[in-house]
């Protein structure tokens, strides 16, 4: 089988604040194949920009360090990479979208000179040539008129066009993977799908692996292929896209499922999962999820469950799945066989 | 772009007749007649005859706002309407507008014109032409400010580079202690201690003195020596935030995922953006350095215009002082409107409408 | 029960900042060196009657409450030999030209310090905080009429100001209280009119209007709390800059009057001391460190409250 692309290996950050230690990421293991669009999903505050920043090694660093763990881009691993390689890096072999194309774009400078920027920074090109290339990625990214764009300051632009502009910039030197943090959150939901749309075509057309960051469930049902659930700094569910959303395992998947609103059915209340996302510097024991389970058992609070494979390509961190426990192995607390039927309502 | 100019120029307008009427205030309405000839004849008993003497002799017996004394009024009475004074007041007010002393020769219409008309009149104290004093005493001003502003700019700036690469290091603290200290220390300190130390002391430096053209650059070297380091620690110390902000910036964080490194986001993208306020500030500074500094140019034997502005101080020379008010009002507004054209220069995000 | 969630509000901030503040050592160490100024400086206004000499040759003399801790403490002050160094005999900091001892001048120029900074303020801040406060809230014309005033000062560069007034009304420590209050409201009540006009749309603001509210309850219940921070702020920084100022318009014979003890007049005639032979520097030295360390505290202070009340300003 082909060596996956992006293989990261129990990746922990934590921020030193006032407060305590947050434990932003901790412990999270994942892989990305080449061509492939993986998504990782999860609520504000999850710790899954905090992954991708920490992929890039764009963590601020006073309050922030990786601590543990490895990420390895086509067998190296990038966090035992010198400042100076890791740079080089970045923008050639891995590029990055961010969330608010407004502000992620320097005012003063063209959309042009920052793209041909990107360029001379890794390619040994002239002015000339560079502005041709930036002038090519711009029209494969349909931004019309891309000769007019190059002239343009971000503040002339719409924040879809910007949006383009900036993911052909990250794209330019062509890279083998590109990072996507929250690229539709900031623009309006007619935009969106033009972007992922986008996003998912130039995945083919140049055949780079995306890792799509998302708390939107909507946009990781139109284009992933792999989706990955985070939950208080680590991974809970685990499986391609179909599988996840056709049979969650994971108590929180399923609630987050189940809260939202279909077509079609009348329903009196929303319902929302109880209780709020922890707070990354007092994690509750055990299970982080527990608190808001409404399959937690006494046990729940005691062991904090791993990411297993539970079922064949899909992987759970609940230990009230059966399949979580090895055949054989007695397991503290009485499986579930279909967690959906323990919900109020499917 | 012309009718921006345009627009602010006539704003200023309002704003410099109203610094006319603070002086008018100051000077010719809060000080009376009485206590200016006292003052310039510097003693404490002065016969009344020699009061009235001086008092006369400047036109400071004129009224205040309206002079109803004029020829005019006599006219009036000889016309003796008595229910139409008023209008024959007004009709006695345009015939003396050909040559007869007019309702409008008061001290306020003779203080605004002075002002408005760059007609300063001549110095109480040494009868010289206060325009021509002005000029001559603009080029050594600029000759001490001119070094000090460019130095200054290029010192700090720099060190807040320097600074801002080295943040949040031990280097980075000690720079912003040692700012602030330098900052707490009042000018005189710097300027007696210094002009003891390094120049009589260590007879490093002459102490003061001045002369024309180039041999006037080491007598100015200690003085723009001084400035530099008084500037210095506030400065550094304002930049030094503008670009810390600027780091944190979103588009500093897209630049280090486009593989930059720190030195080009540092010196390109947050300098060019940091420039903005910094420009700001420092434009507004521009036409100031005509006036010179008042304690240098004391201290330094420096015959500027600060110099003159403390001769003034000195001898409660009222004309001097007014024209140099008005002058540092005027040059503010002109540094304002430059600031203003400057920001829409170098940031793009401002357009004029 | 909107008020009360404002005022609530205000509390949470202060209580906050104080928190924050505590913890900063350096920021406490400076507080303390300038409540130490302050009351000495405070305790100088409490007239004590004492006598001086003993026996036939007793005399009643005026003085202040530090007069009489001095006398107690170090000794008496009086007139003696001129120009004594620092160390010999009982001068610490020797004396000045007069024969009176530097360190008795030095705490005596920490009062007129303090009645400076205090009765400057006690003038520009009521001031800004009005004028500020009603041009930020009701706008329109008495806006545009207040800004134009503010304008028109701020085109007057601030020392040629305080010159002319000072020149105009005369040496002496009020008129100096009254000159720097003048020049100082307009900076004051531009950032206070900025403040007033962001908070005018706040929600509680508009609650409590919708609510009836008239303007002067709202503006003293709702805007002067949530504005307060920024004249503390003010006050702490600005207050380094009127001790300064002094020692500048003293030595330039616009600032306290010839017989009041103050560090500017100490600065002031240390330039014709220093090219004695030999030289007198001590009481140039004992002055510039007791102004400098009254304006270092004050700055330090300054900043760390600021960055714990509103870090915003620390650009404007």
């Amino acid at each position: 089988m082909a060596e996956a692309l992006l293989r990261v290996r129990d990746l922990a950050t934590h921020f030193h604040t006032e407060g305590g230690v947050a434990r932003a990421v901790d412990g999270v293991s994942f892989e990305i194949e080449r061509g492939e669009m993986f998504c990782l999903v999860g609520e504000s505050g999850c710790g899954k920009s905090v992954t991708a920043l920490s992929i890039m090694q764009l963590v601020p660093s006073p309050p922030g360090r990786i601590v543990s763990g490895s990420v390895m881009l086509a067998g190296e691993d990038l966090l035992g990479l010198p400042p100076g390689r890791m740079r080089r890096i970045r923008g050639e072999k891995i590029g990055m979208v961010f969330q608010e194309p407004m502000t992620a774009l320097n005012p003063v400078f063209t959309i042009g000179s920052q793209i041909t920027e990107a360029i001379r920074a890794h390619r040994d090109a002239s002015r000339g040539g560079a502005a041709r290339m930036a002038v090519d990625m711009l029209e494969r990214v349909r931004i019309p008129d891309p000769s007019r764009c190059m002239g343009l300051y971000p503040h002339e632009m719409s924040g879809g066009m910007l949006q383009r502009a900036m993911i052909a910039m990250a794209l330019v030197c062509r890279p083998v993977l590109l990072i996507a943090d929250e690229p539709t959150t900031a623009l309006d939901v007619t935009i969106q799908a033009g972007i992922l749309r986008l996003l998912d075509d130039l995945r083919r057309e140049l055949g780079m692996s995306v890792l799509l960051i998302t708390h939107d469930l909507g946009v990781v049902a139109q284009v992933a292929d792999v989706v990955a659930v985070m939950y208080a700094g680590q991974i809970v569910e685990y499986a391609d896209v179909k599988t996840v959303f056709a049979d969650p395992l994971h108590p929180y998947m399923i609630s987050l499922l189940r809260s939202l609103p279909t077509l079609g059915t009348r329903k009196k209340k929303l319902d929302a999962i109880a209780g709020q996302v922890p707070d990354p510097r007092r994690f509750p024991e055990g299970c982080r999820f527990h608190p808001r389970c409404y399959m937690a058992a006494p046990e729940c609070s005691r062991v904090n469950p791993e990411l297993r494979e539970v079922r064949t390509g899909h992987r759970a961190a609940c230990i009230r799945l059966e399949g979580y426990w090895q055949p054989g192995s007695s397991p503290p607390v009485t499986p579930v066989t279909r967690p959906r039927e323990r919900a109020r309502d499917v | 772009m012309t009718a921006y100019i345009i627009r602010r120029m006539l704003y200023t307008v309002p704003l410099v007749l109203g610094v006319c009427l603070i002086t008018f205030f100051l000077f010719e309405w809060m000080f009376t007649p009485r206590l200016r000839a006292i003052r310039m004849l510097g003693e404490k008993h002065v016969a009344e005859e020699r009061l009235q003497e001086v008092i006369q002799a400047h036109g400071w017996d004129k009224p205040l706002f309206l002079n109803l004394k004029a020829d005019a009024l006599g006219v009036a009475n000889q016309l003796d309407l008595a229910g139409l004074k008023a209008k024959a007041l007004l009709l006695a007010a345009n015939a003396g507008l050909q040559g007869h002393r007019v309702v409008t020769d008061t001290r306020f219409s003779q203080h605004m014109a002075r002002l408005l008309l760059f007609r300063f009149g001549r110095s109480e104290k040494t009868n010289e032409p206060i325009g021509r004093k002005i000029v001559n005493g603009m080029v050594p001003s600029l000759t001490l400010m001119v070094p000090i502003f460019f130095a200054g700019l290029f010192v700090s700036i720099s060190l807040a580079l320097v600074v801002a690469y080295f943040r949040a290091t031990y280097l980075d603290l000690g720079v912003v202690i040692v700012c602030v200290c330098f900052m707490s220390v009042s000018i005189l300190v710097y300027i007696i201690g210094g002009q003891y130390v390094l120049a009589r002391h260590m007879k490093l430096f002459p102490v003061y003195g001045y002369a024309p053209g180039v041999h006037s650059i080491r007598f100015l070297l200690l003085p723009v020596l001084i400035a530099l380091l008084k500037g210095l620690g506030g400065d550094v110390r304002f930049y030094r935030t503008i670009m810390l902000e600027e780091v944190s910036r979103d588009y500093v964080r897209t630049a280090r995922a486009k593989g930059l490194t720190e030195r080009v986001i540092l010196f390109k993208h947050v300098l060019k953006n940091a420039m903005i306020p910094i420009l700001t500030r420092t434009v507004l500074h521009i036409p100031f350095l005509f006036m010179g500094s008042l304690l240098l140019e004391r201290f330094f034997g420096i015959p500027g215009l600060g110099n003159m502005t403390i001769e003034a101080i000195e001898s409660a020379d009222f004309p001097v002082l007014s024209a140099m008010v008005y002058l540092g009002a005027l040059l503010f507004a002109l540094g304002n409107l430059a600031t203003d054209i400057s920001y829409t220069l170098v940031d793009p995000r401002v357009r004029l409408r | 029960m909107n008020e009360e969630l404002v005022t609530m509000q205000a509390r949470s901030l202060w209580a906050e900042a104080w928190h924050r503040l505590r913890r900063n050592r350096l920021a406490m160490v400076c507080l303390a060196v300038i409540s130490v100024y302050f009351v000495l400086g405070l305790l100088d206004m409490i007239p004590v009657a004492r006598t001086i000499g003993t026996g036939e040759a007793r005399t009643p003399v005026e003085g202040t409450l530090v007069d009489w801790l001095f006398a107690r403490v170090v000794g008496e002050v009086t007139k003696e030999e001129s120009y004594v160094p620092p160390g010999e005999g009982a001068h610490v900091l020797g004396t000045d030209i007069q024969g009176l001892d530097i360190l008795y001048k030095s705490v005596k120029g920490i009062s007129t310090a303090v009645v400076l900074g205090l009765g400057t303020a006690a003038i520009y801040i009521p001031l800004g905080l009005l004028f500020g406060i009603v041009a930020g809230f009701f706008g329109g014309l008495v806006d545009d009429l207040i800004v134009y005033v503010y304008s028109t000062l701020a085109c007057i560069p601030g020392i040629l100001l305080l010159i002319a007034l000072m020149t105009v009304m005369g040496k002496g420590t009020p008129q100096l209280c009254i000159a720097m209050g003048v020049t100082n409201w307009v900076g004051l009540c531009r950032l206070i009119r900025g403040e007033t006009l962001k908070l005018r749309e706040a929600d509680y603001v508009l609650a409590a209007r919708a609510v009836g509210a008239g303007p002067f309850r709202t503006i003293f219940l709702h805007l002067v709390p949530n504005v307060f921070h920024i004249v503390i702020i003010a006050f702490t920084l600005g207050f380094s800059g009127i001790v300064m100022s002094e020692a500048v318009l003293t030595y330039l014979g616009v600032g306290v009057e010839a017989d009041t003890i103050s560090w500017g007049m100490m600065i002031s005639t240390a330039n014709m001391e220093l090219t004695r032979h030999p030289v007198v520097w001590w009481q140039f030295v004992s002055s510039a460190v007791a102004l400098l360390m009254l304006v270092l505290a004050f700055n330090v202070f300054g900043d760390a409250l600021r960055d714990a009340l509103d870090p915003r300003l620390r650009t404007e």
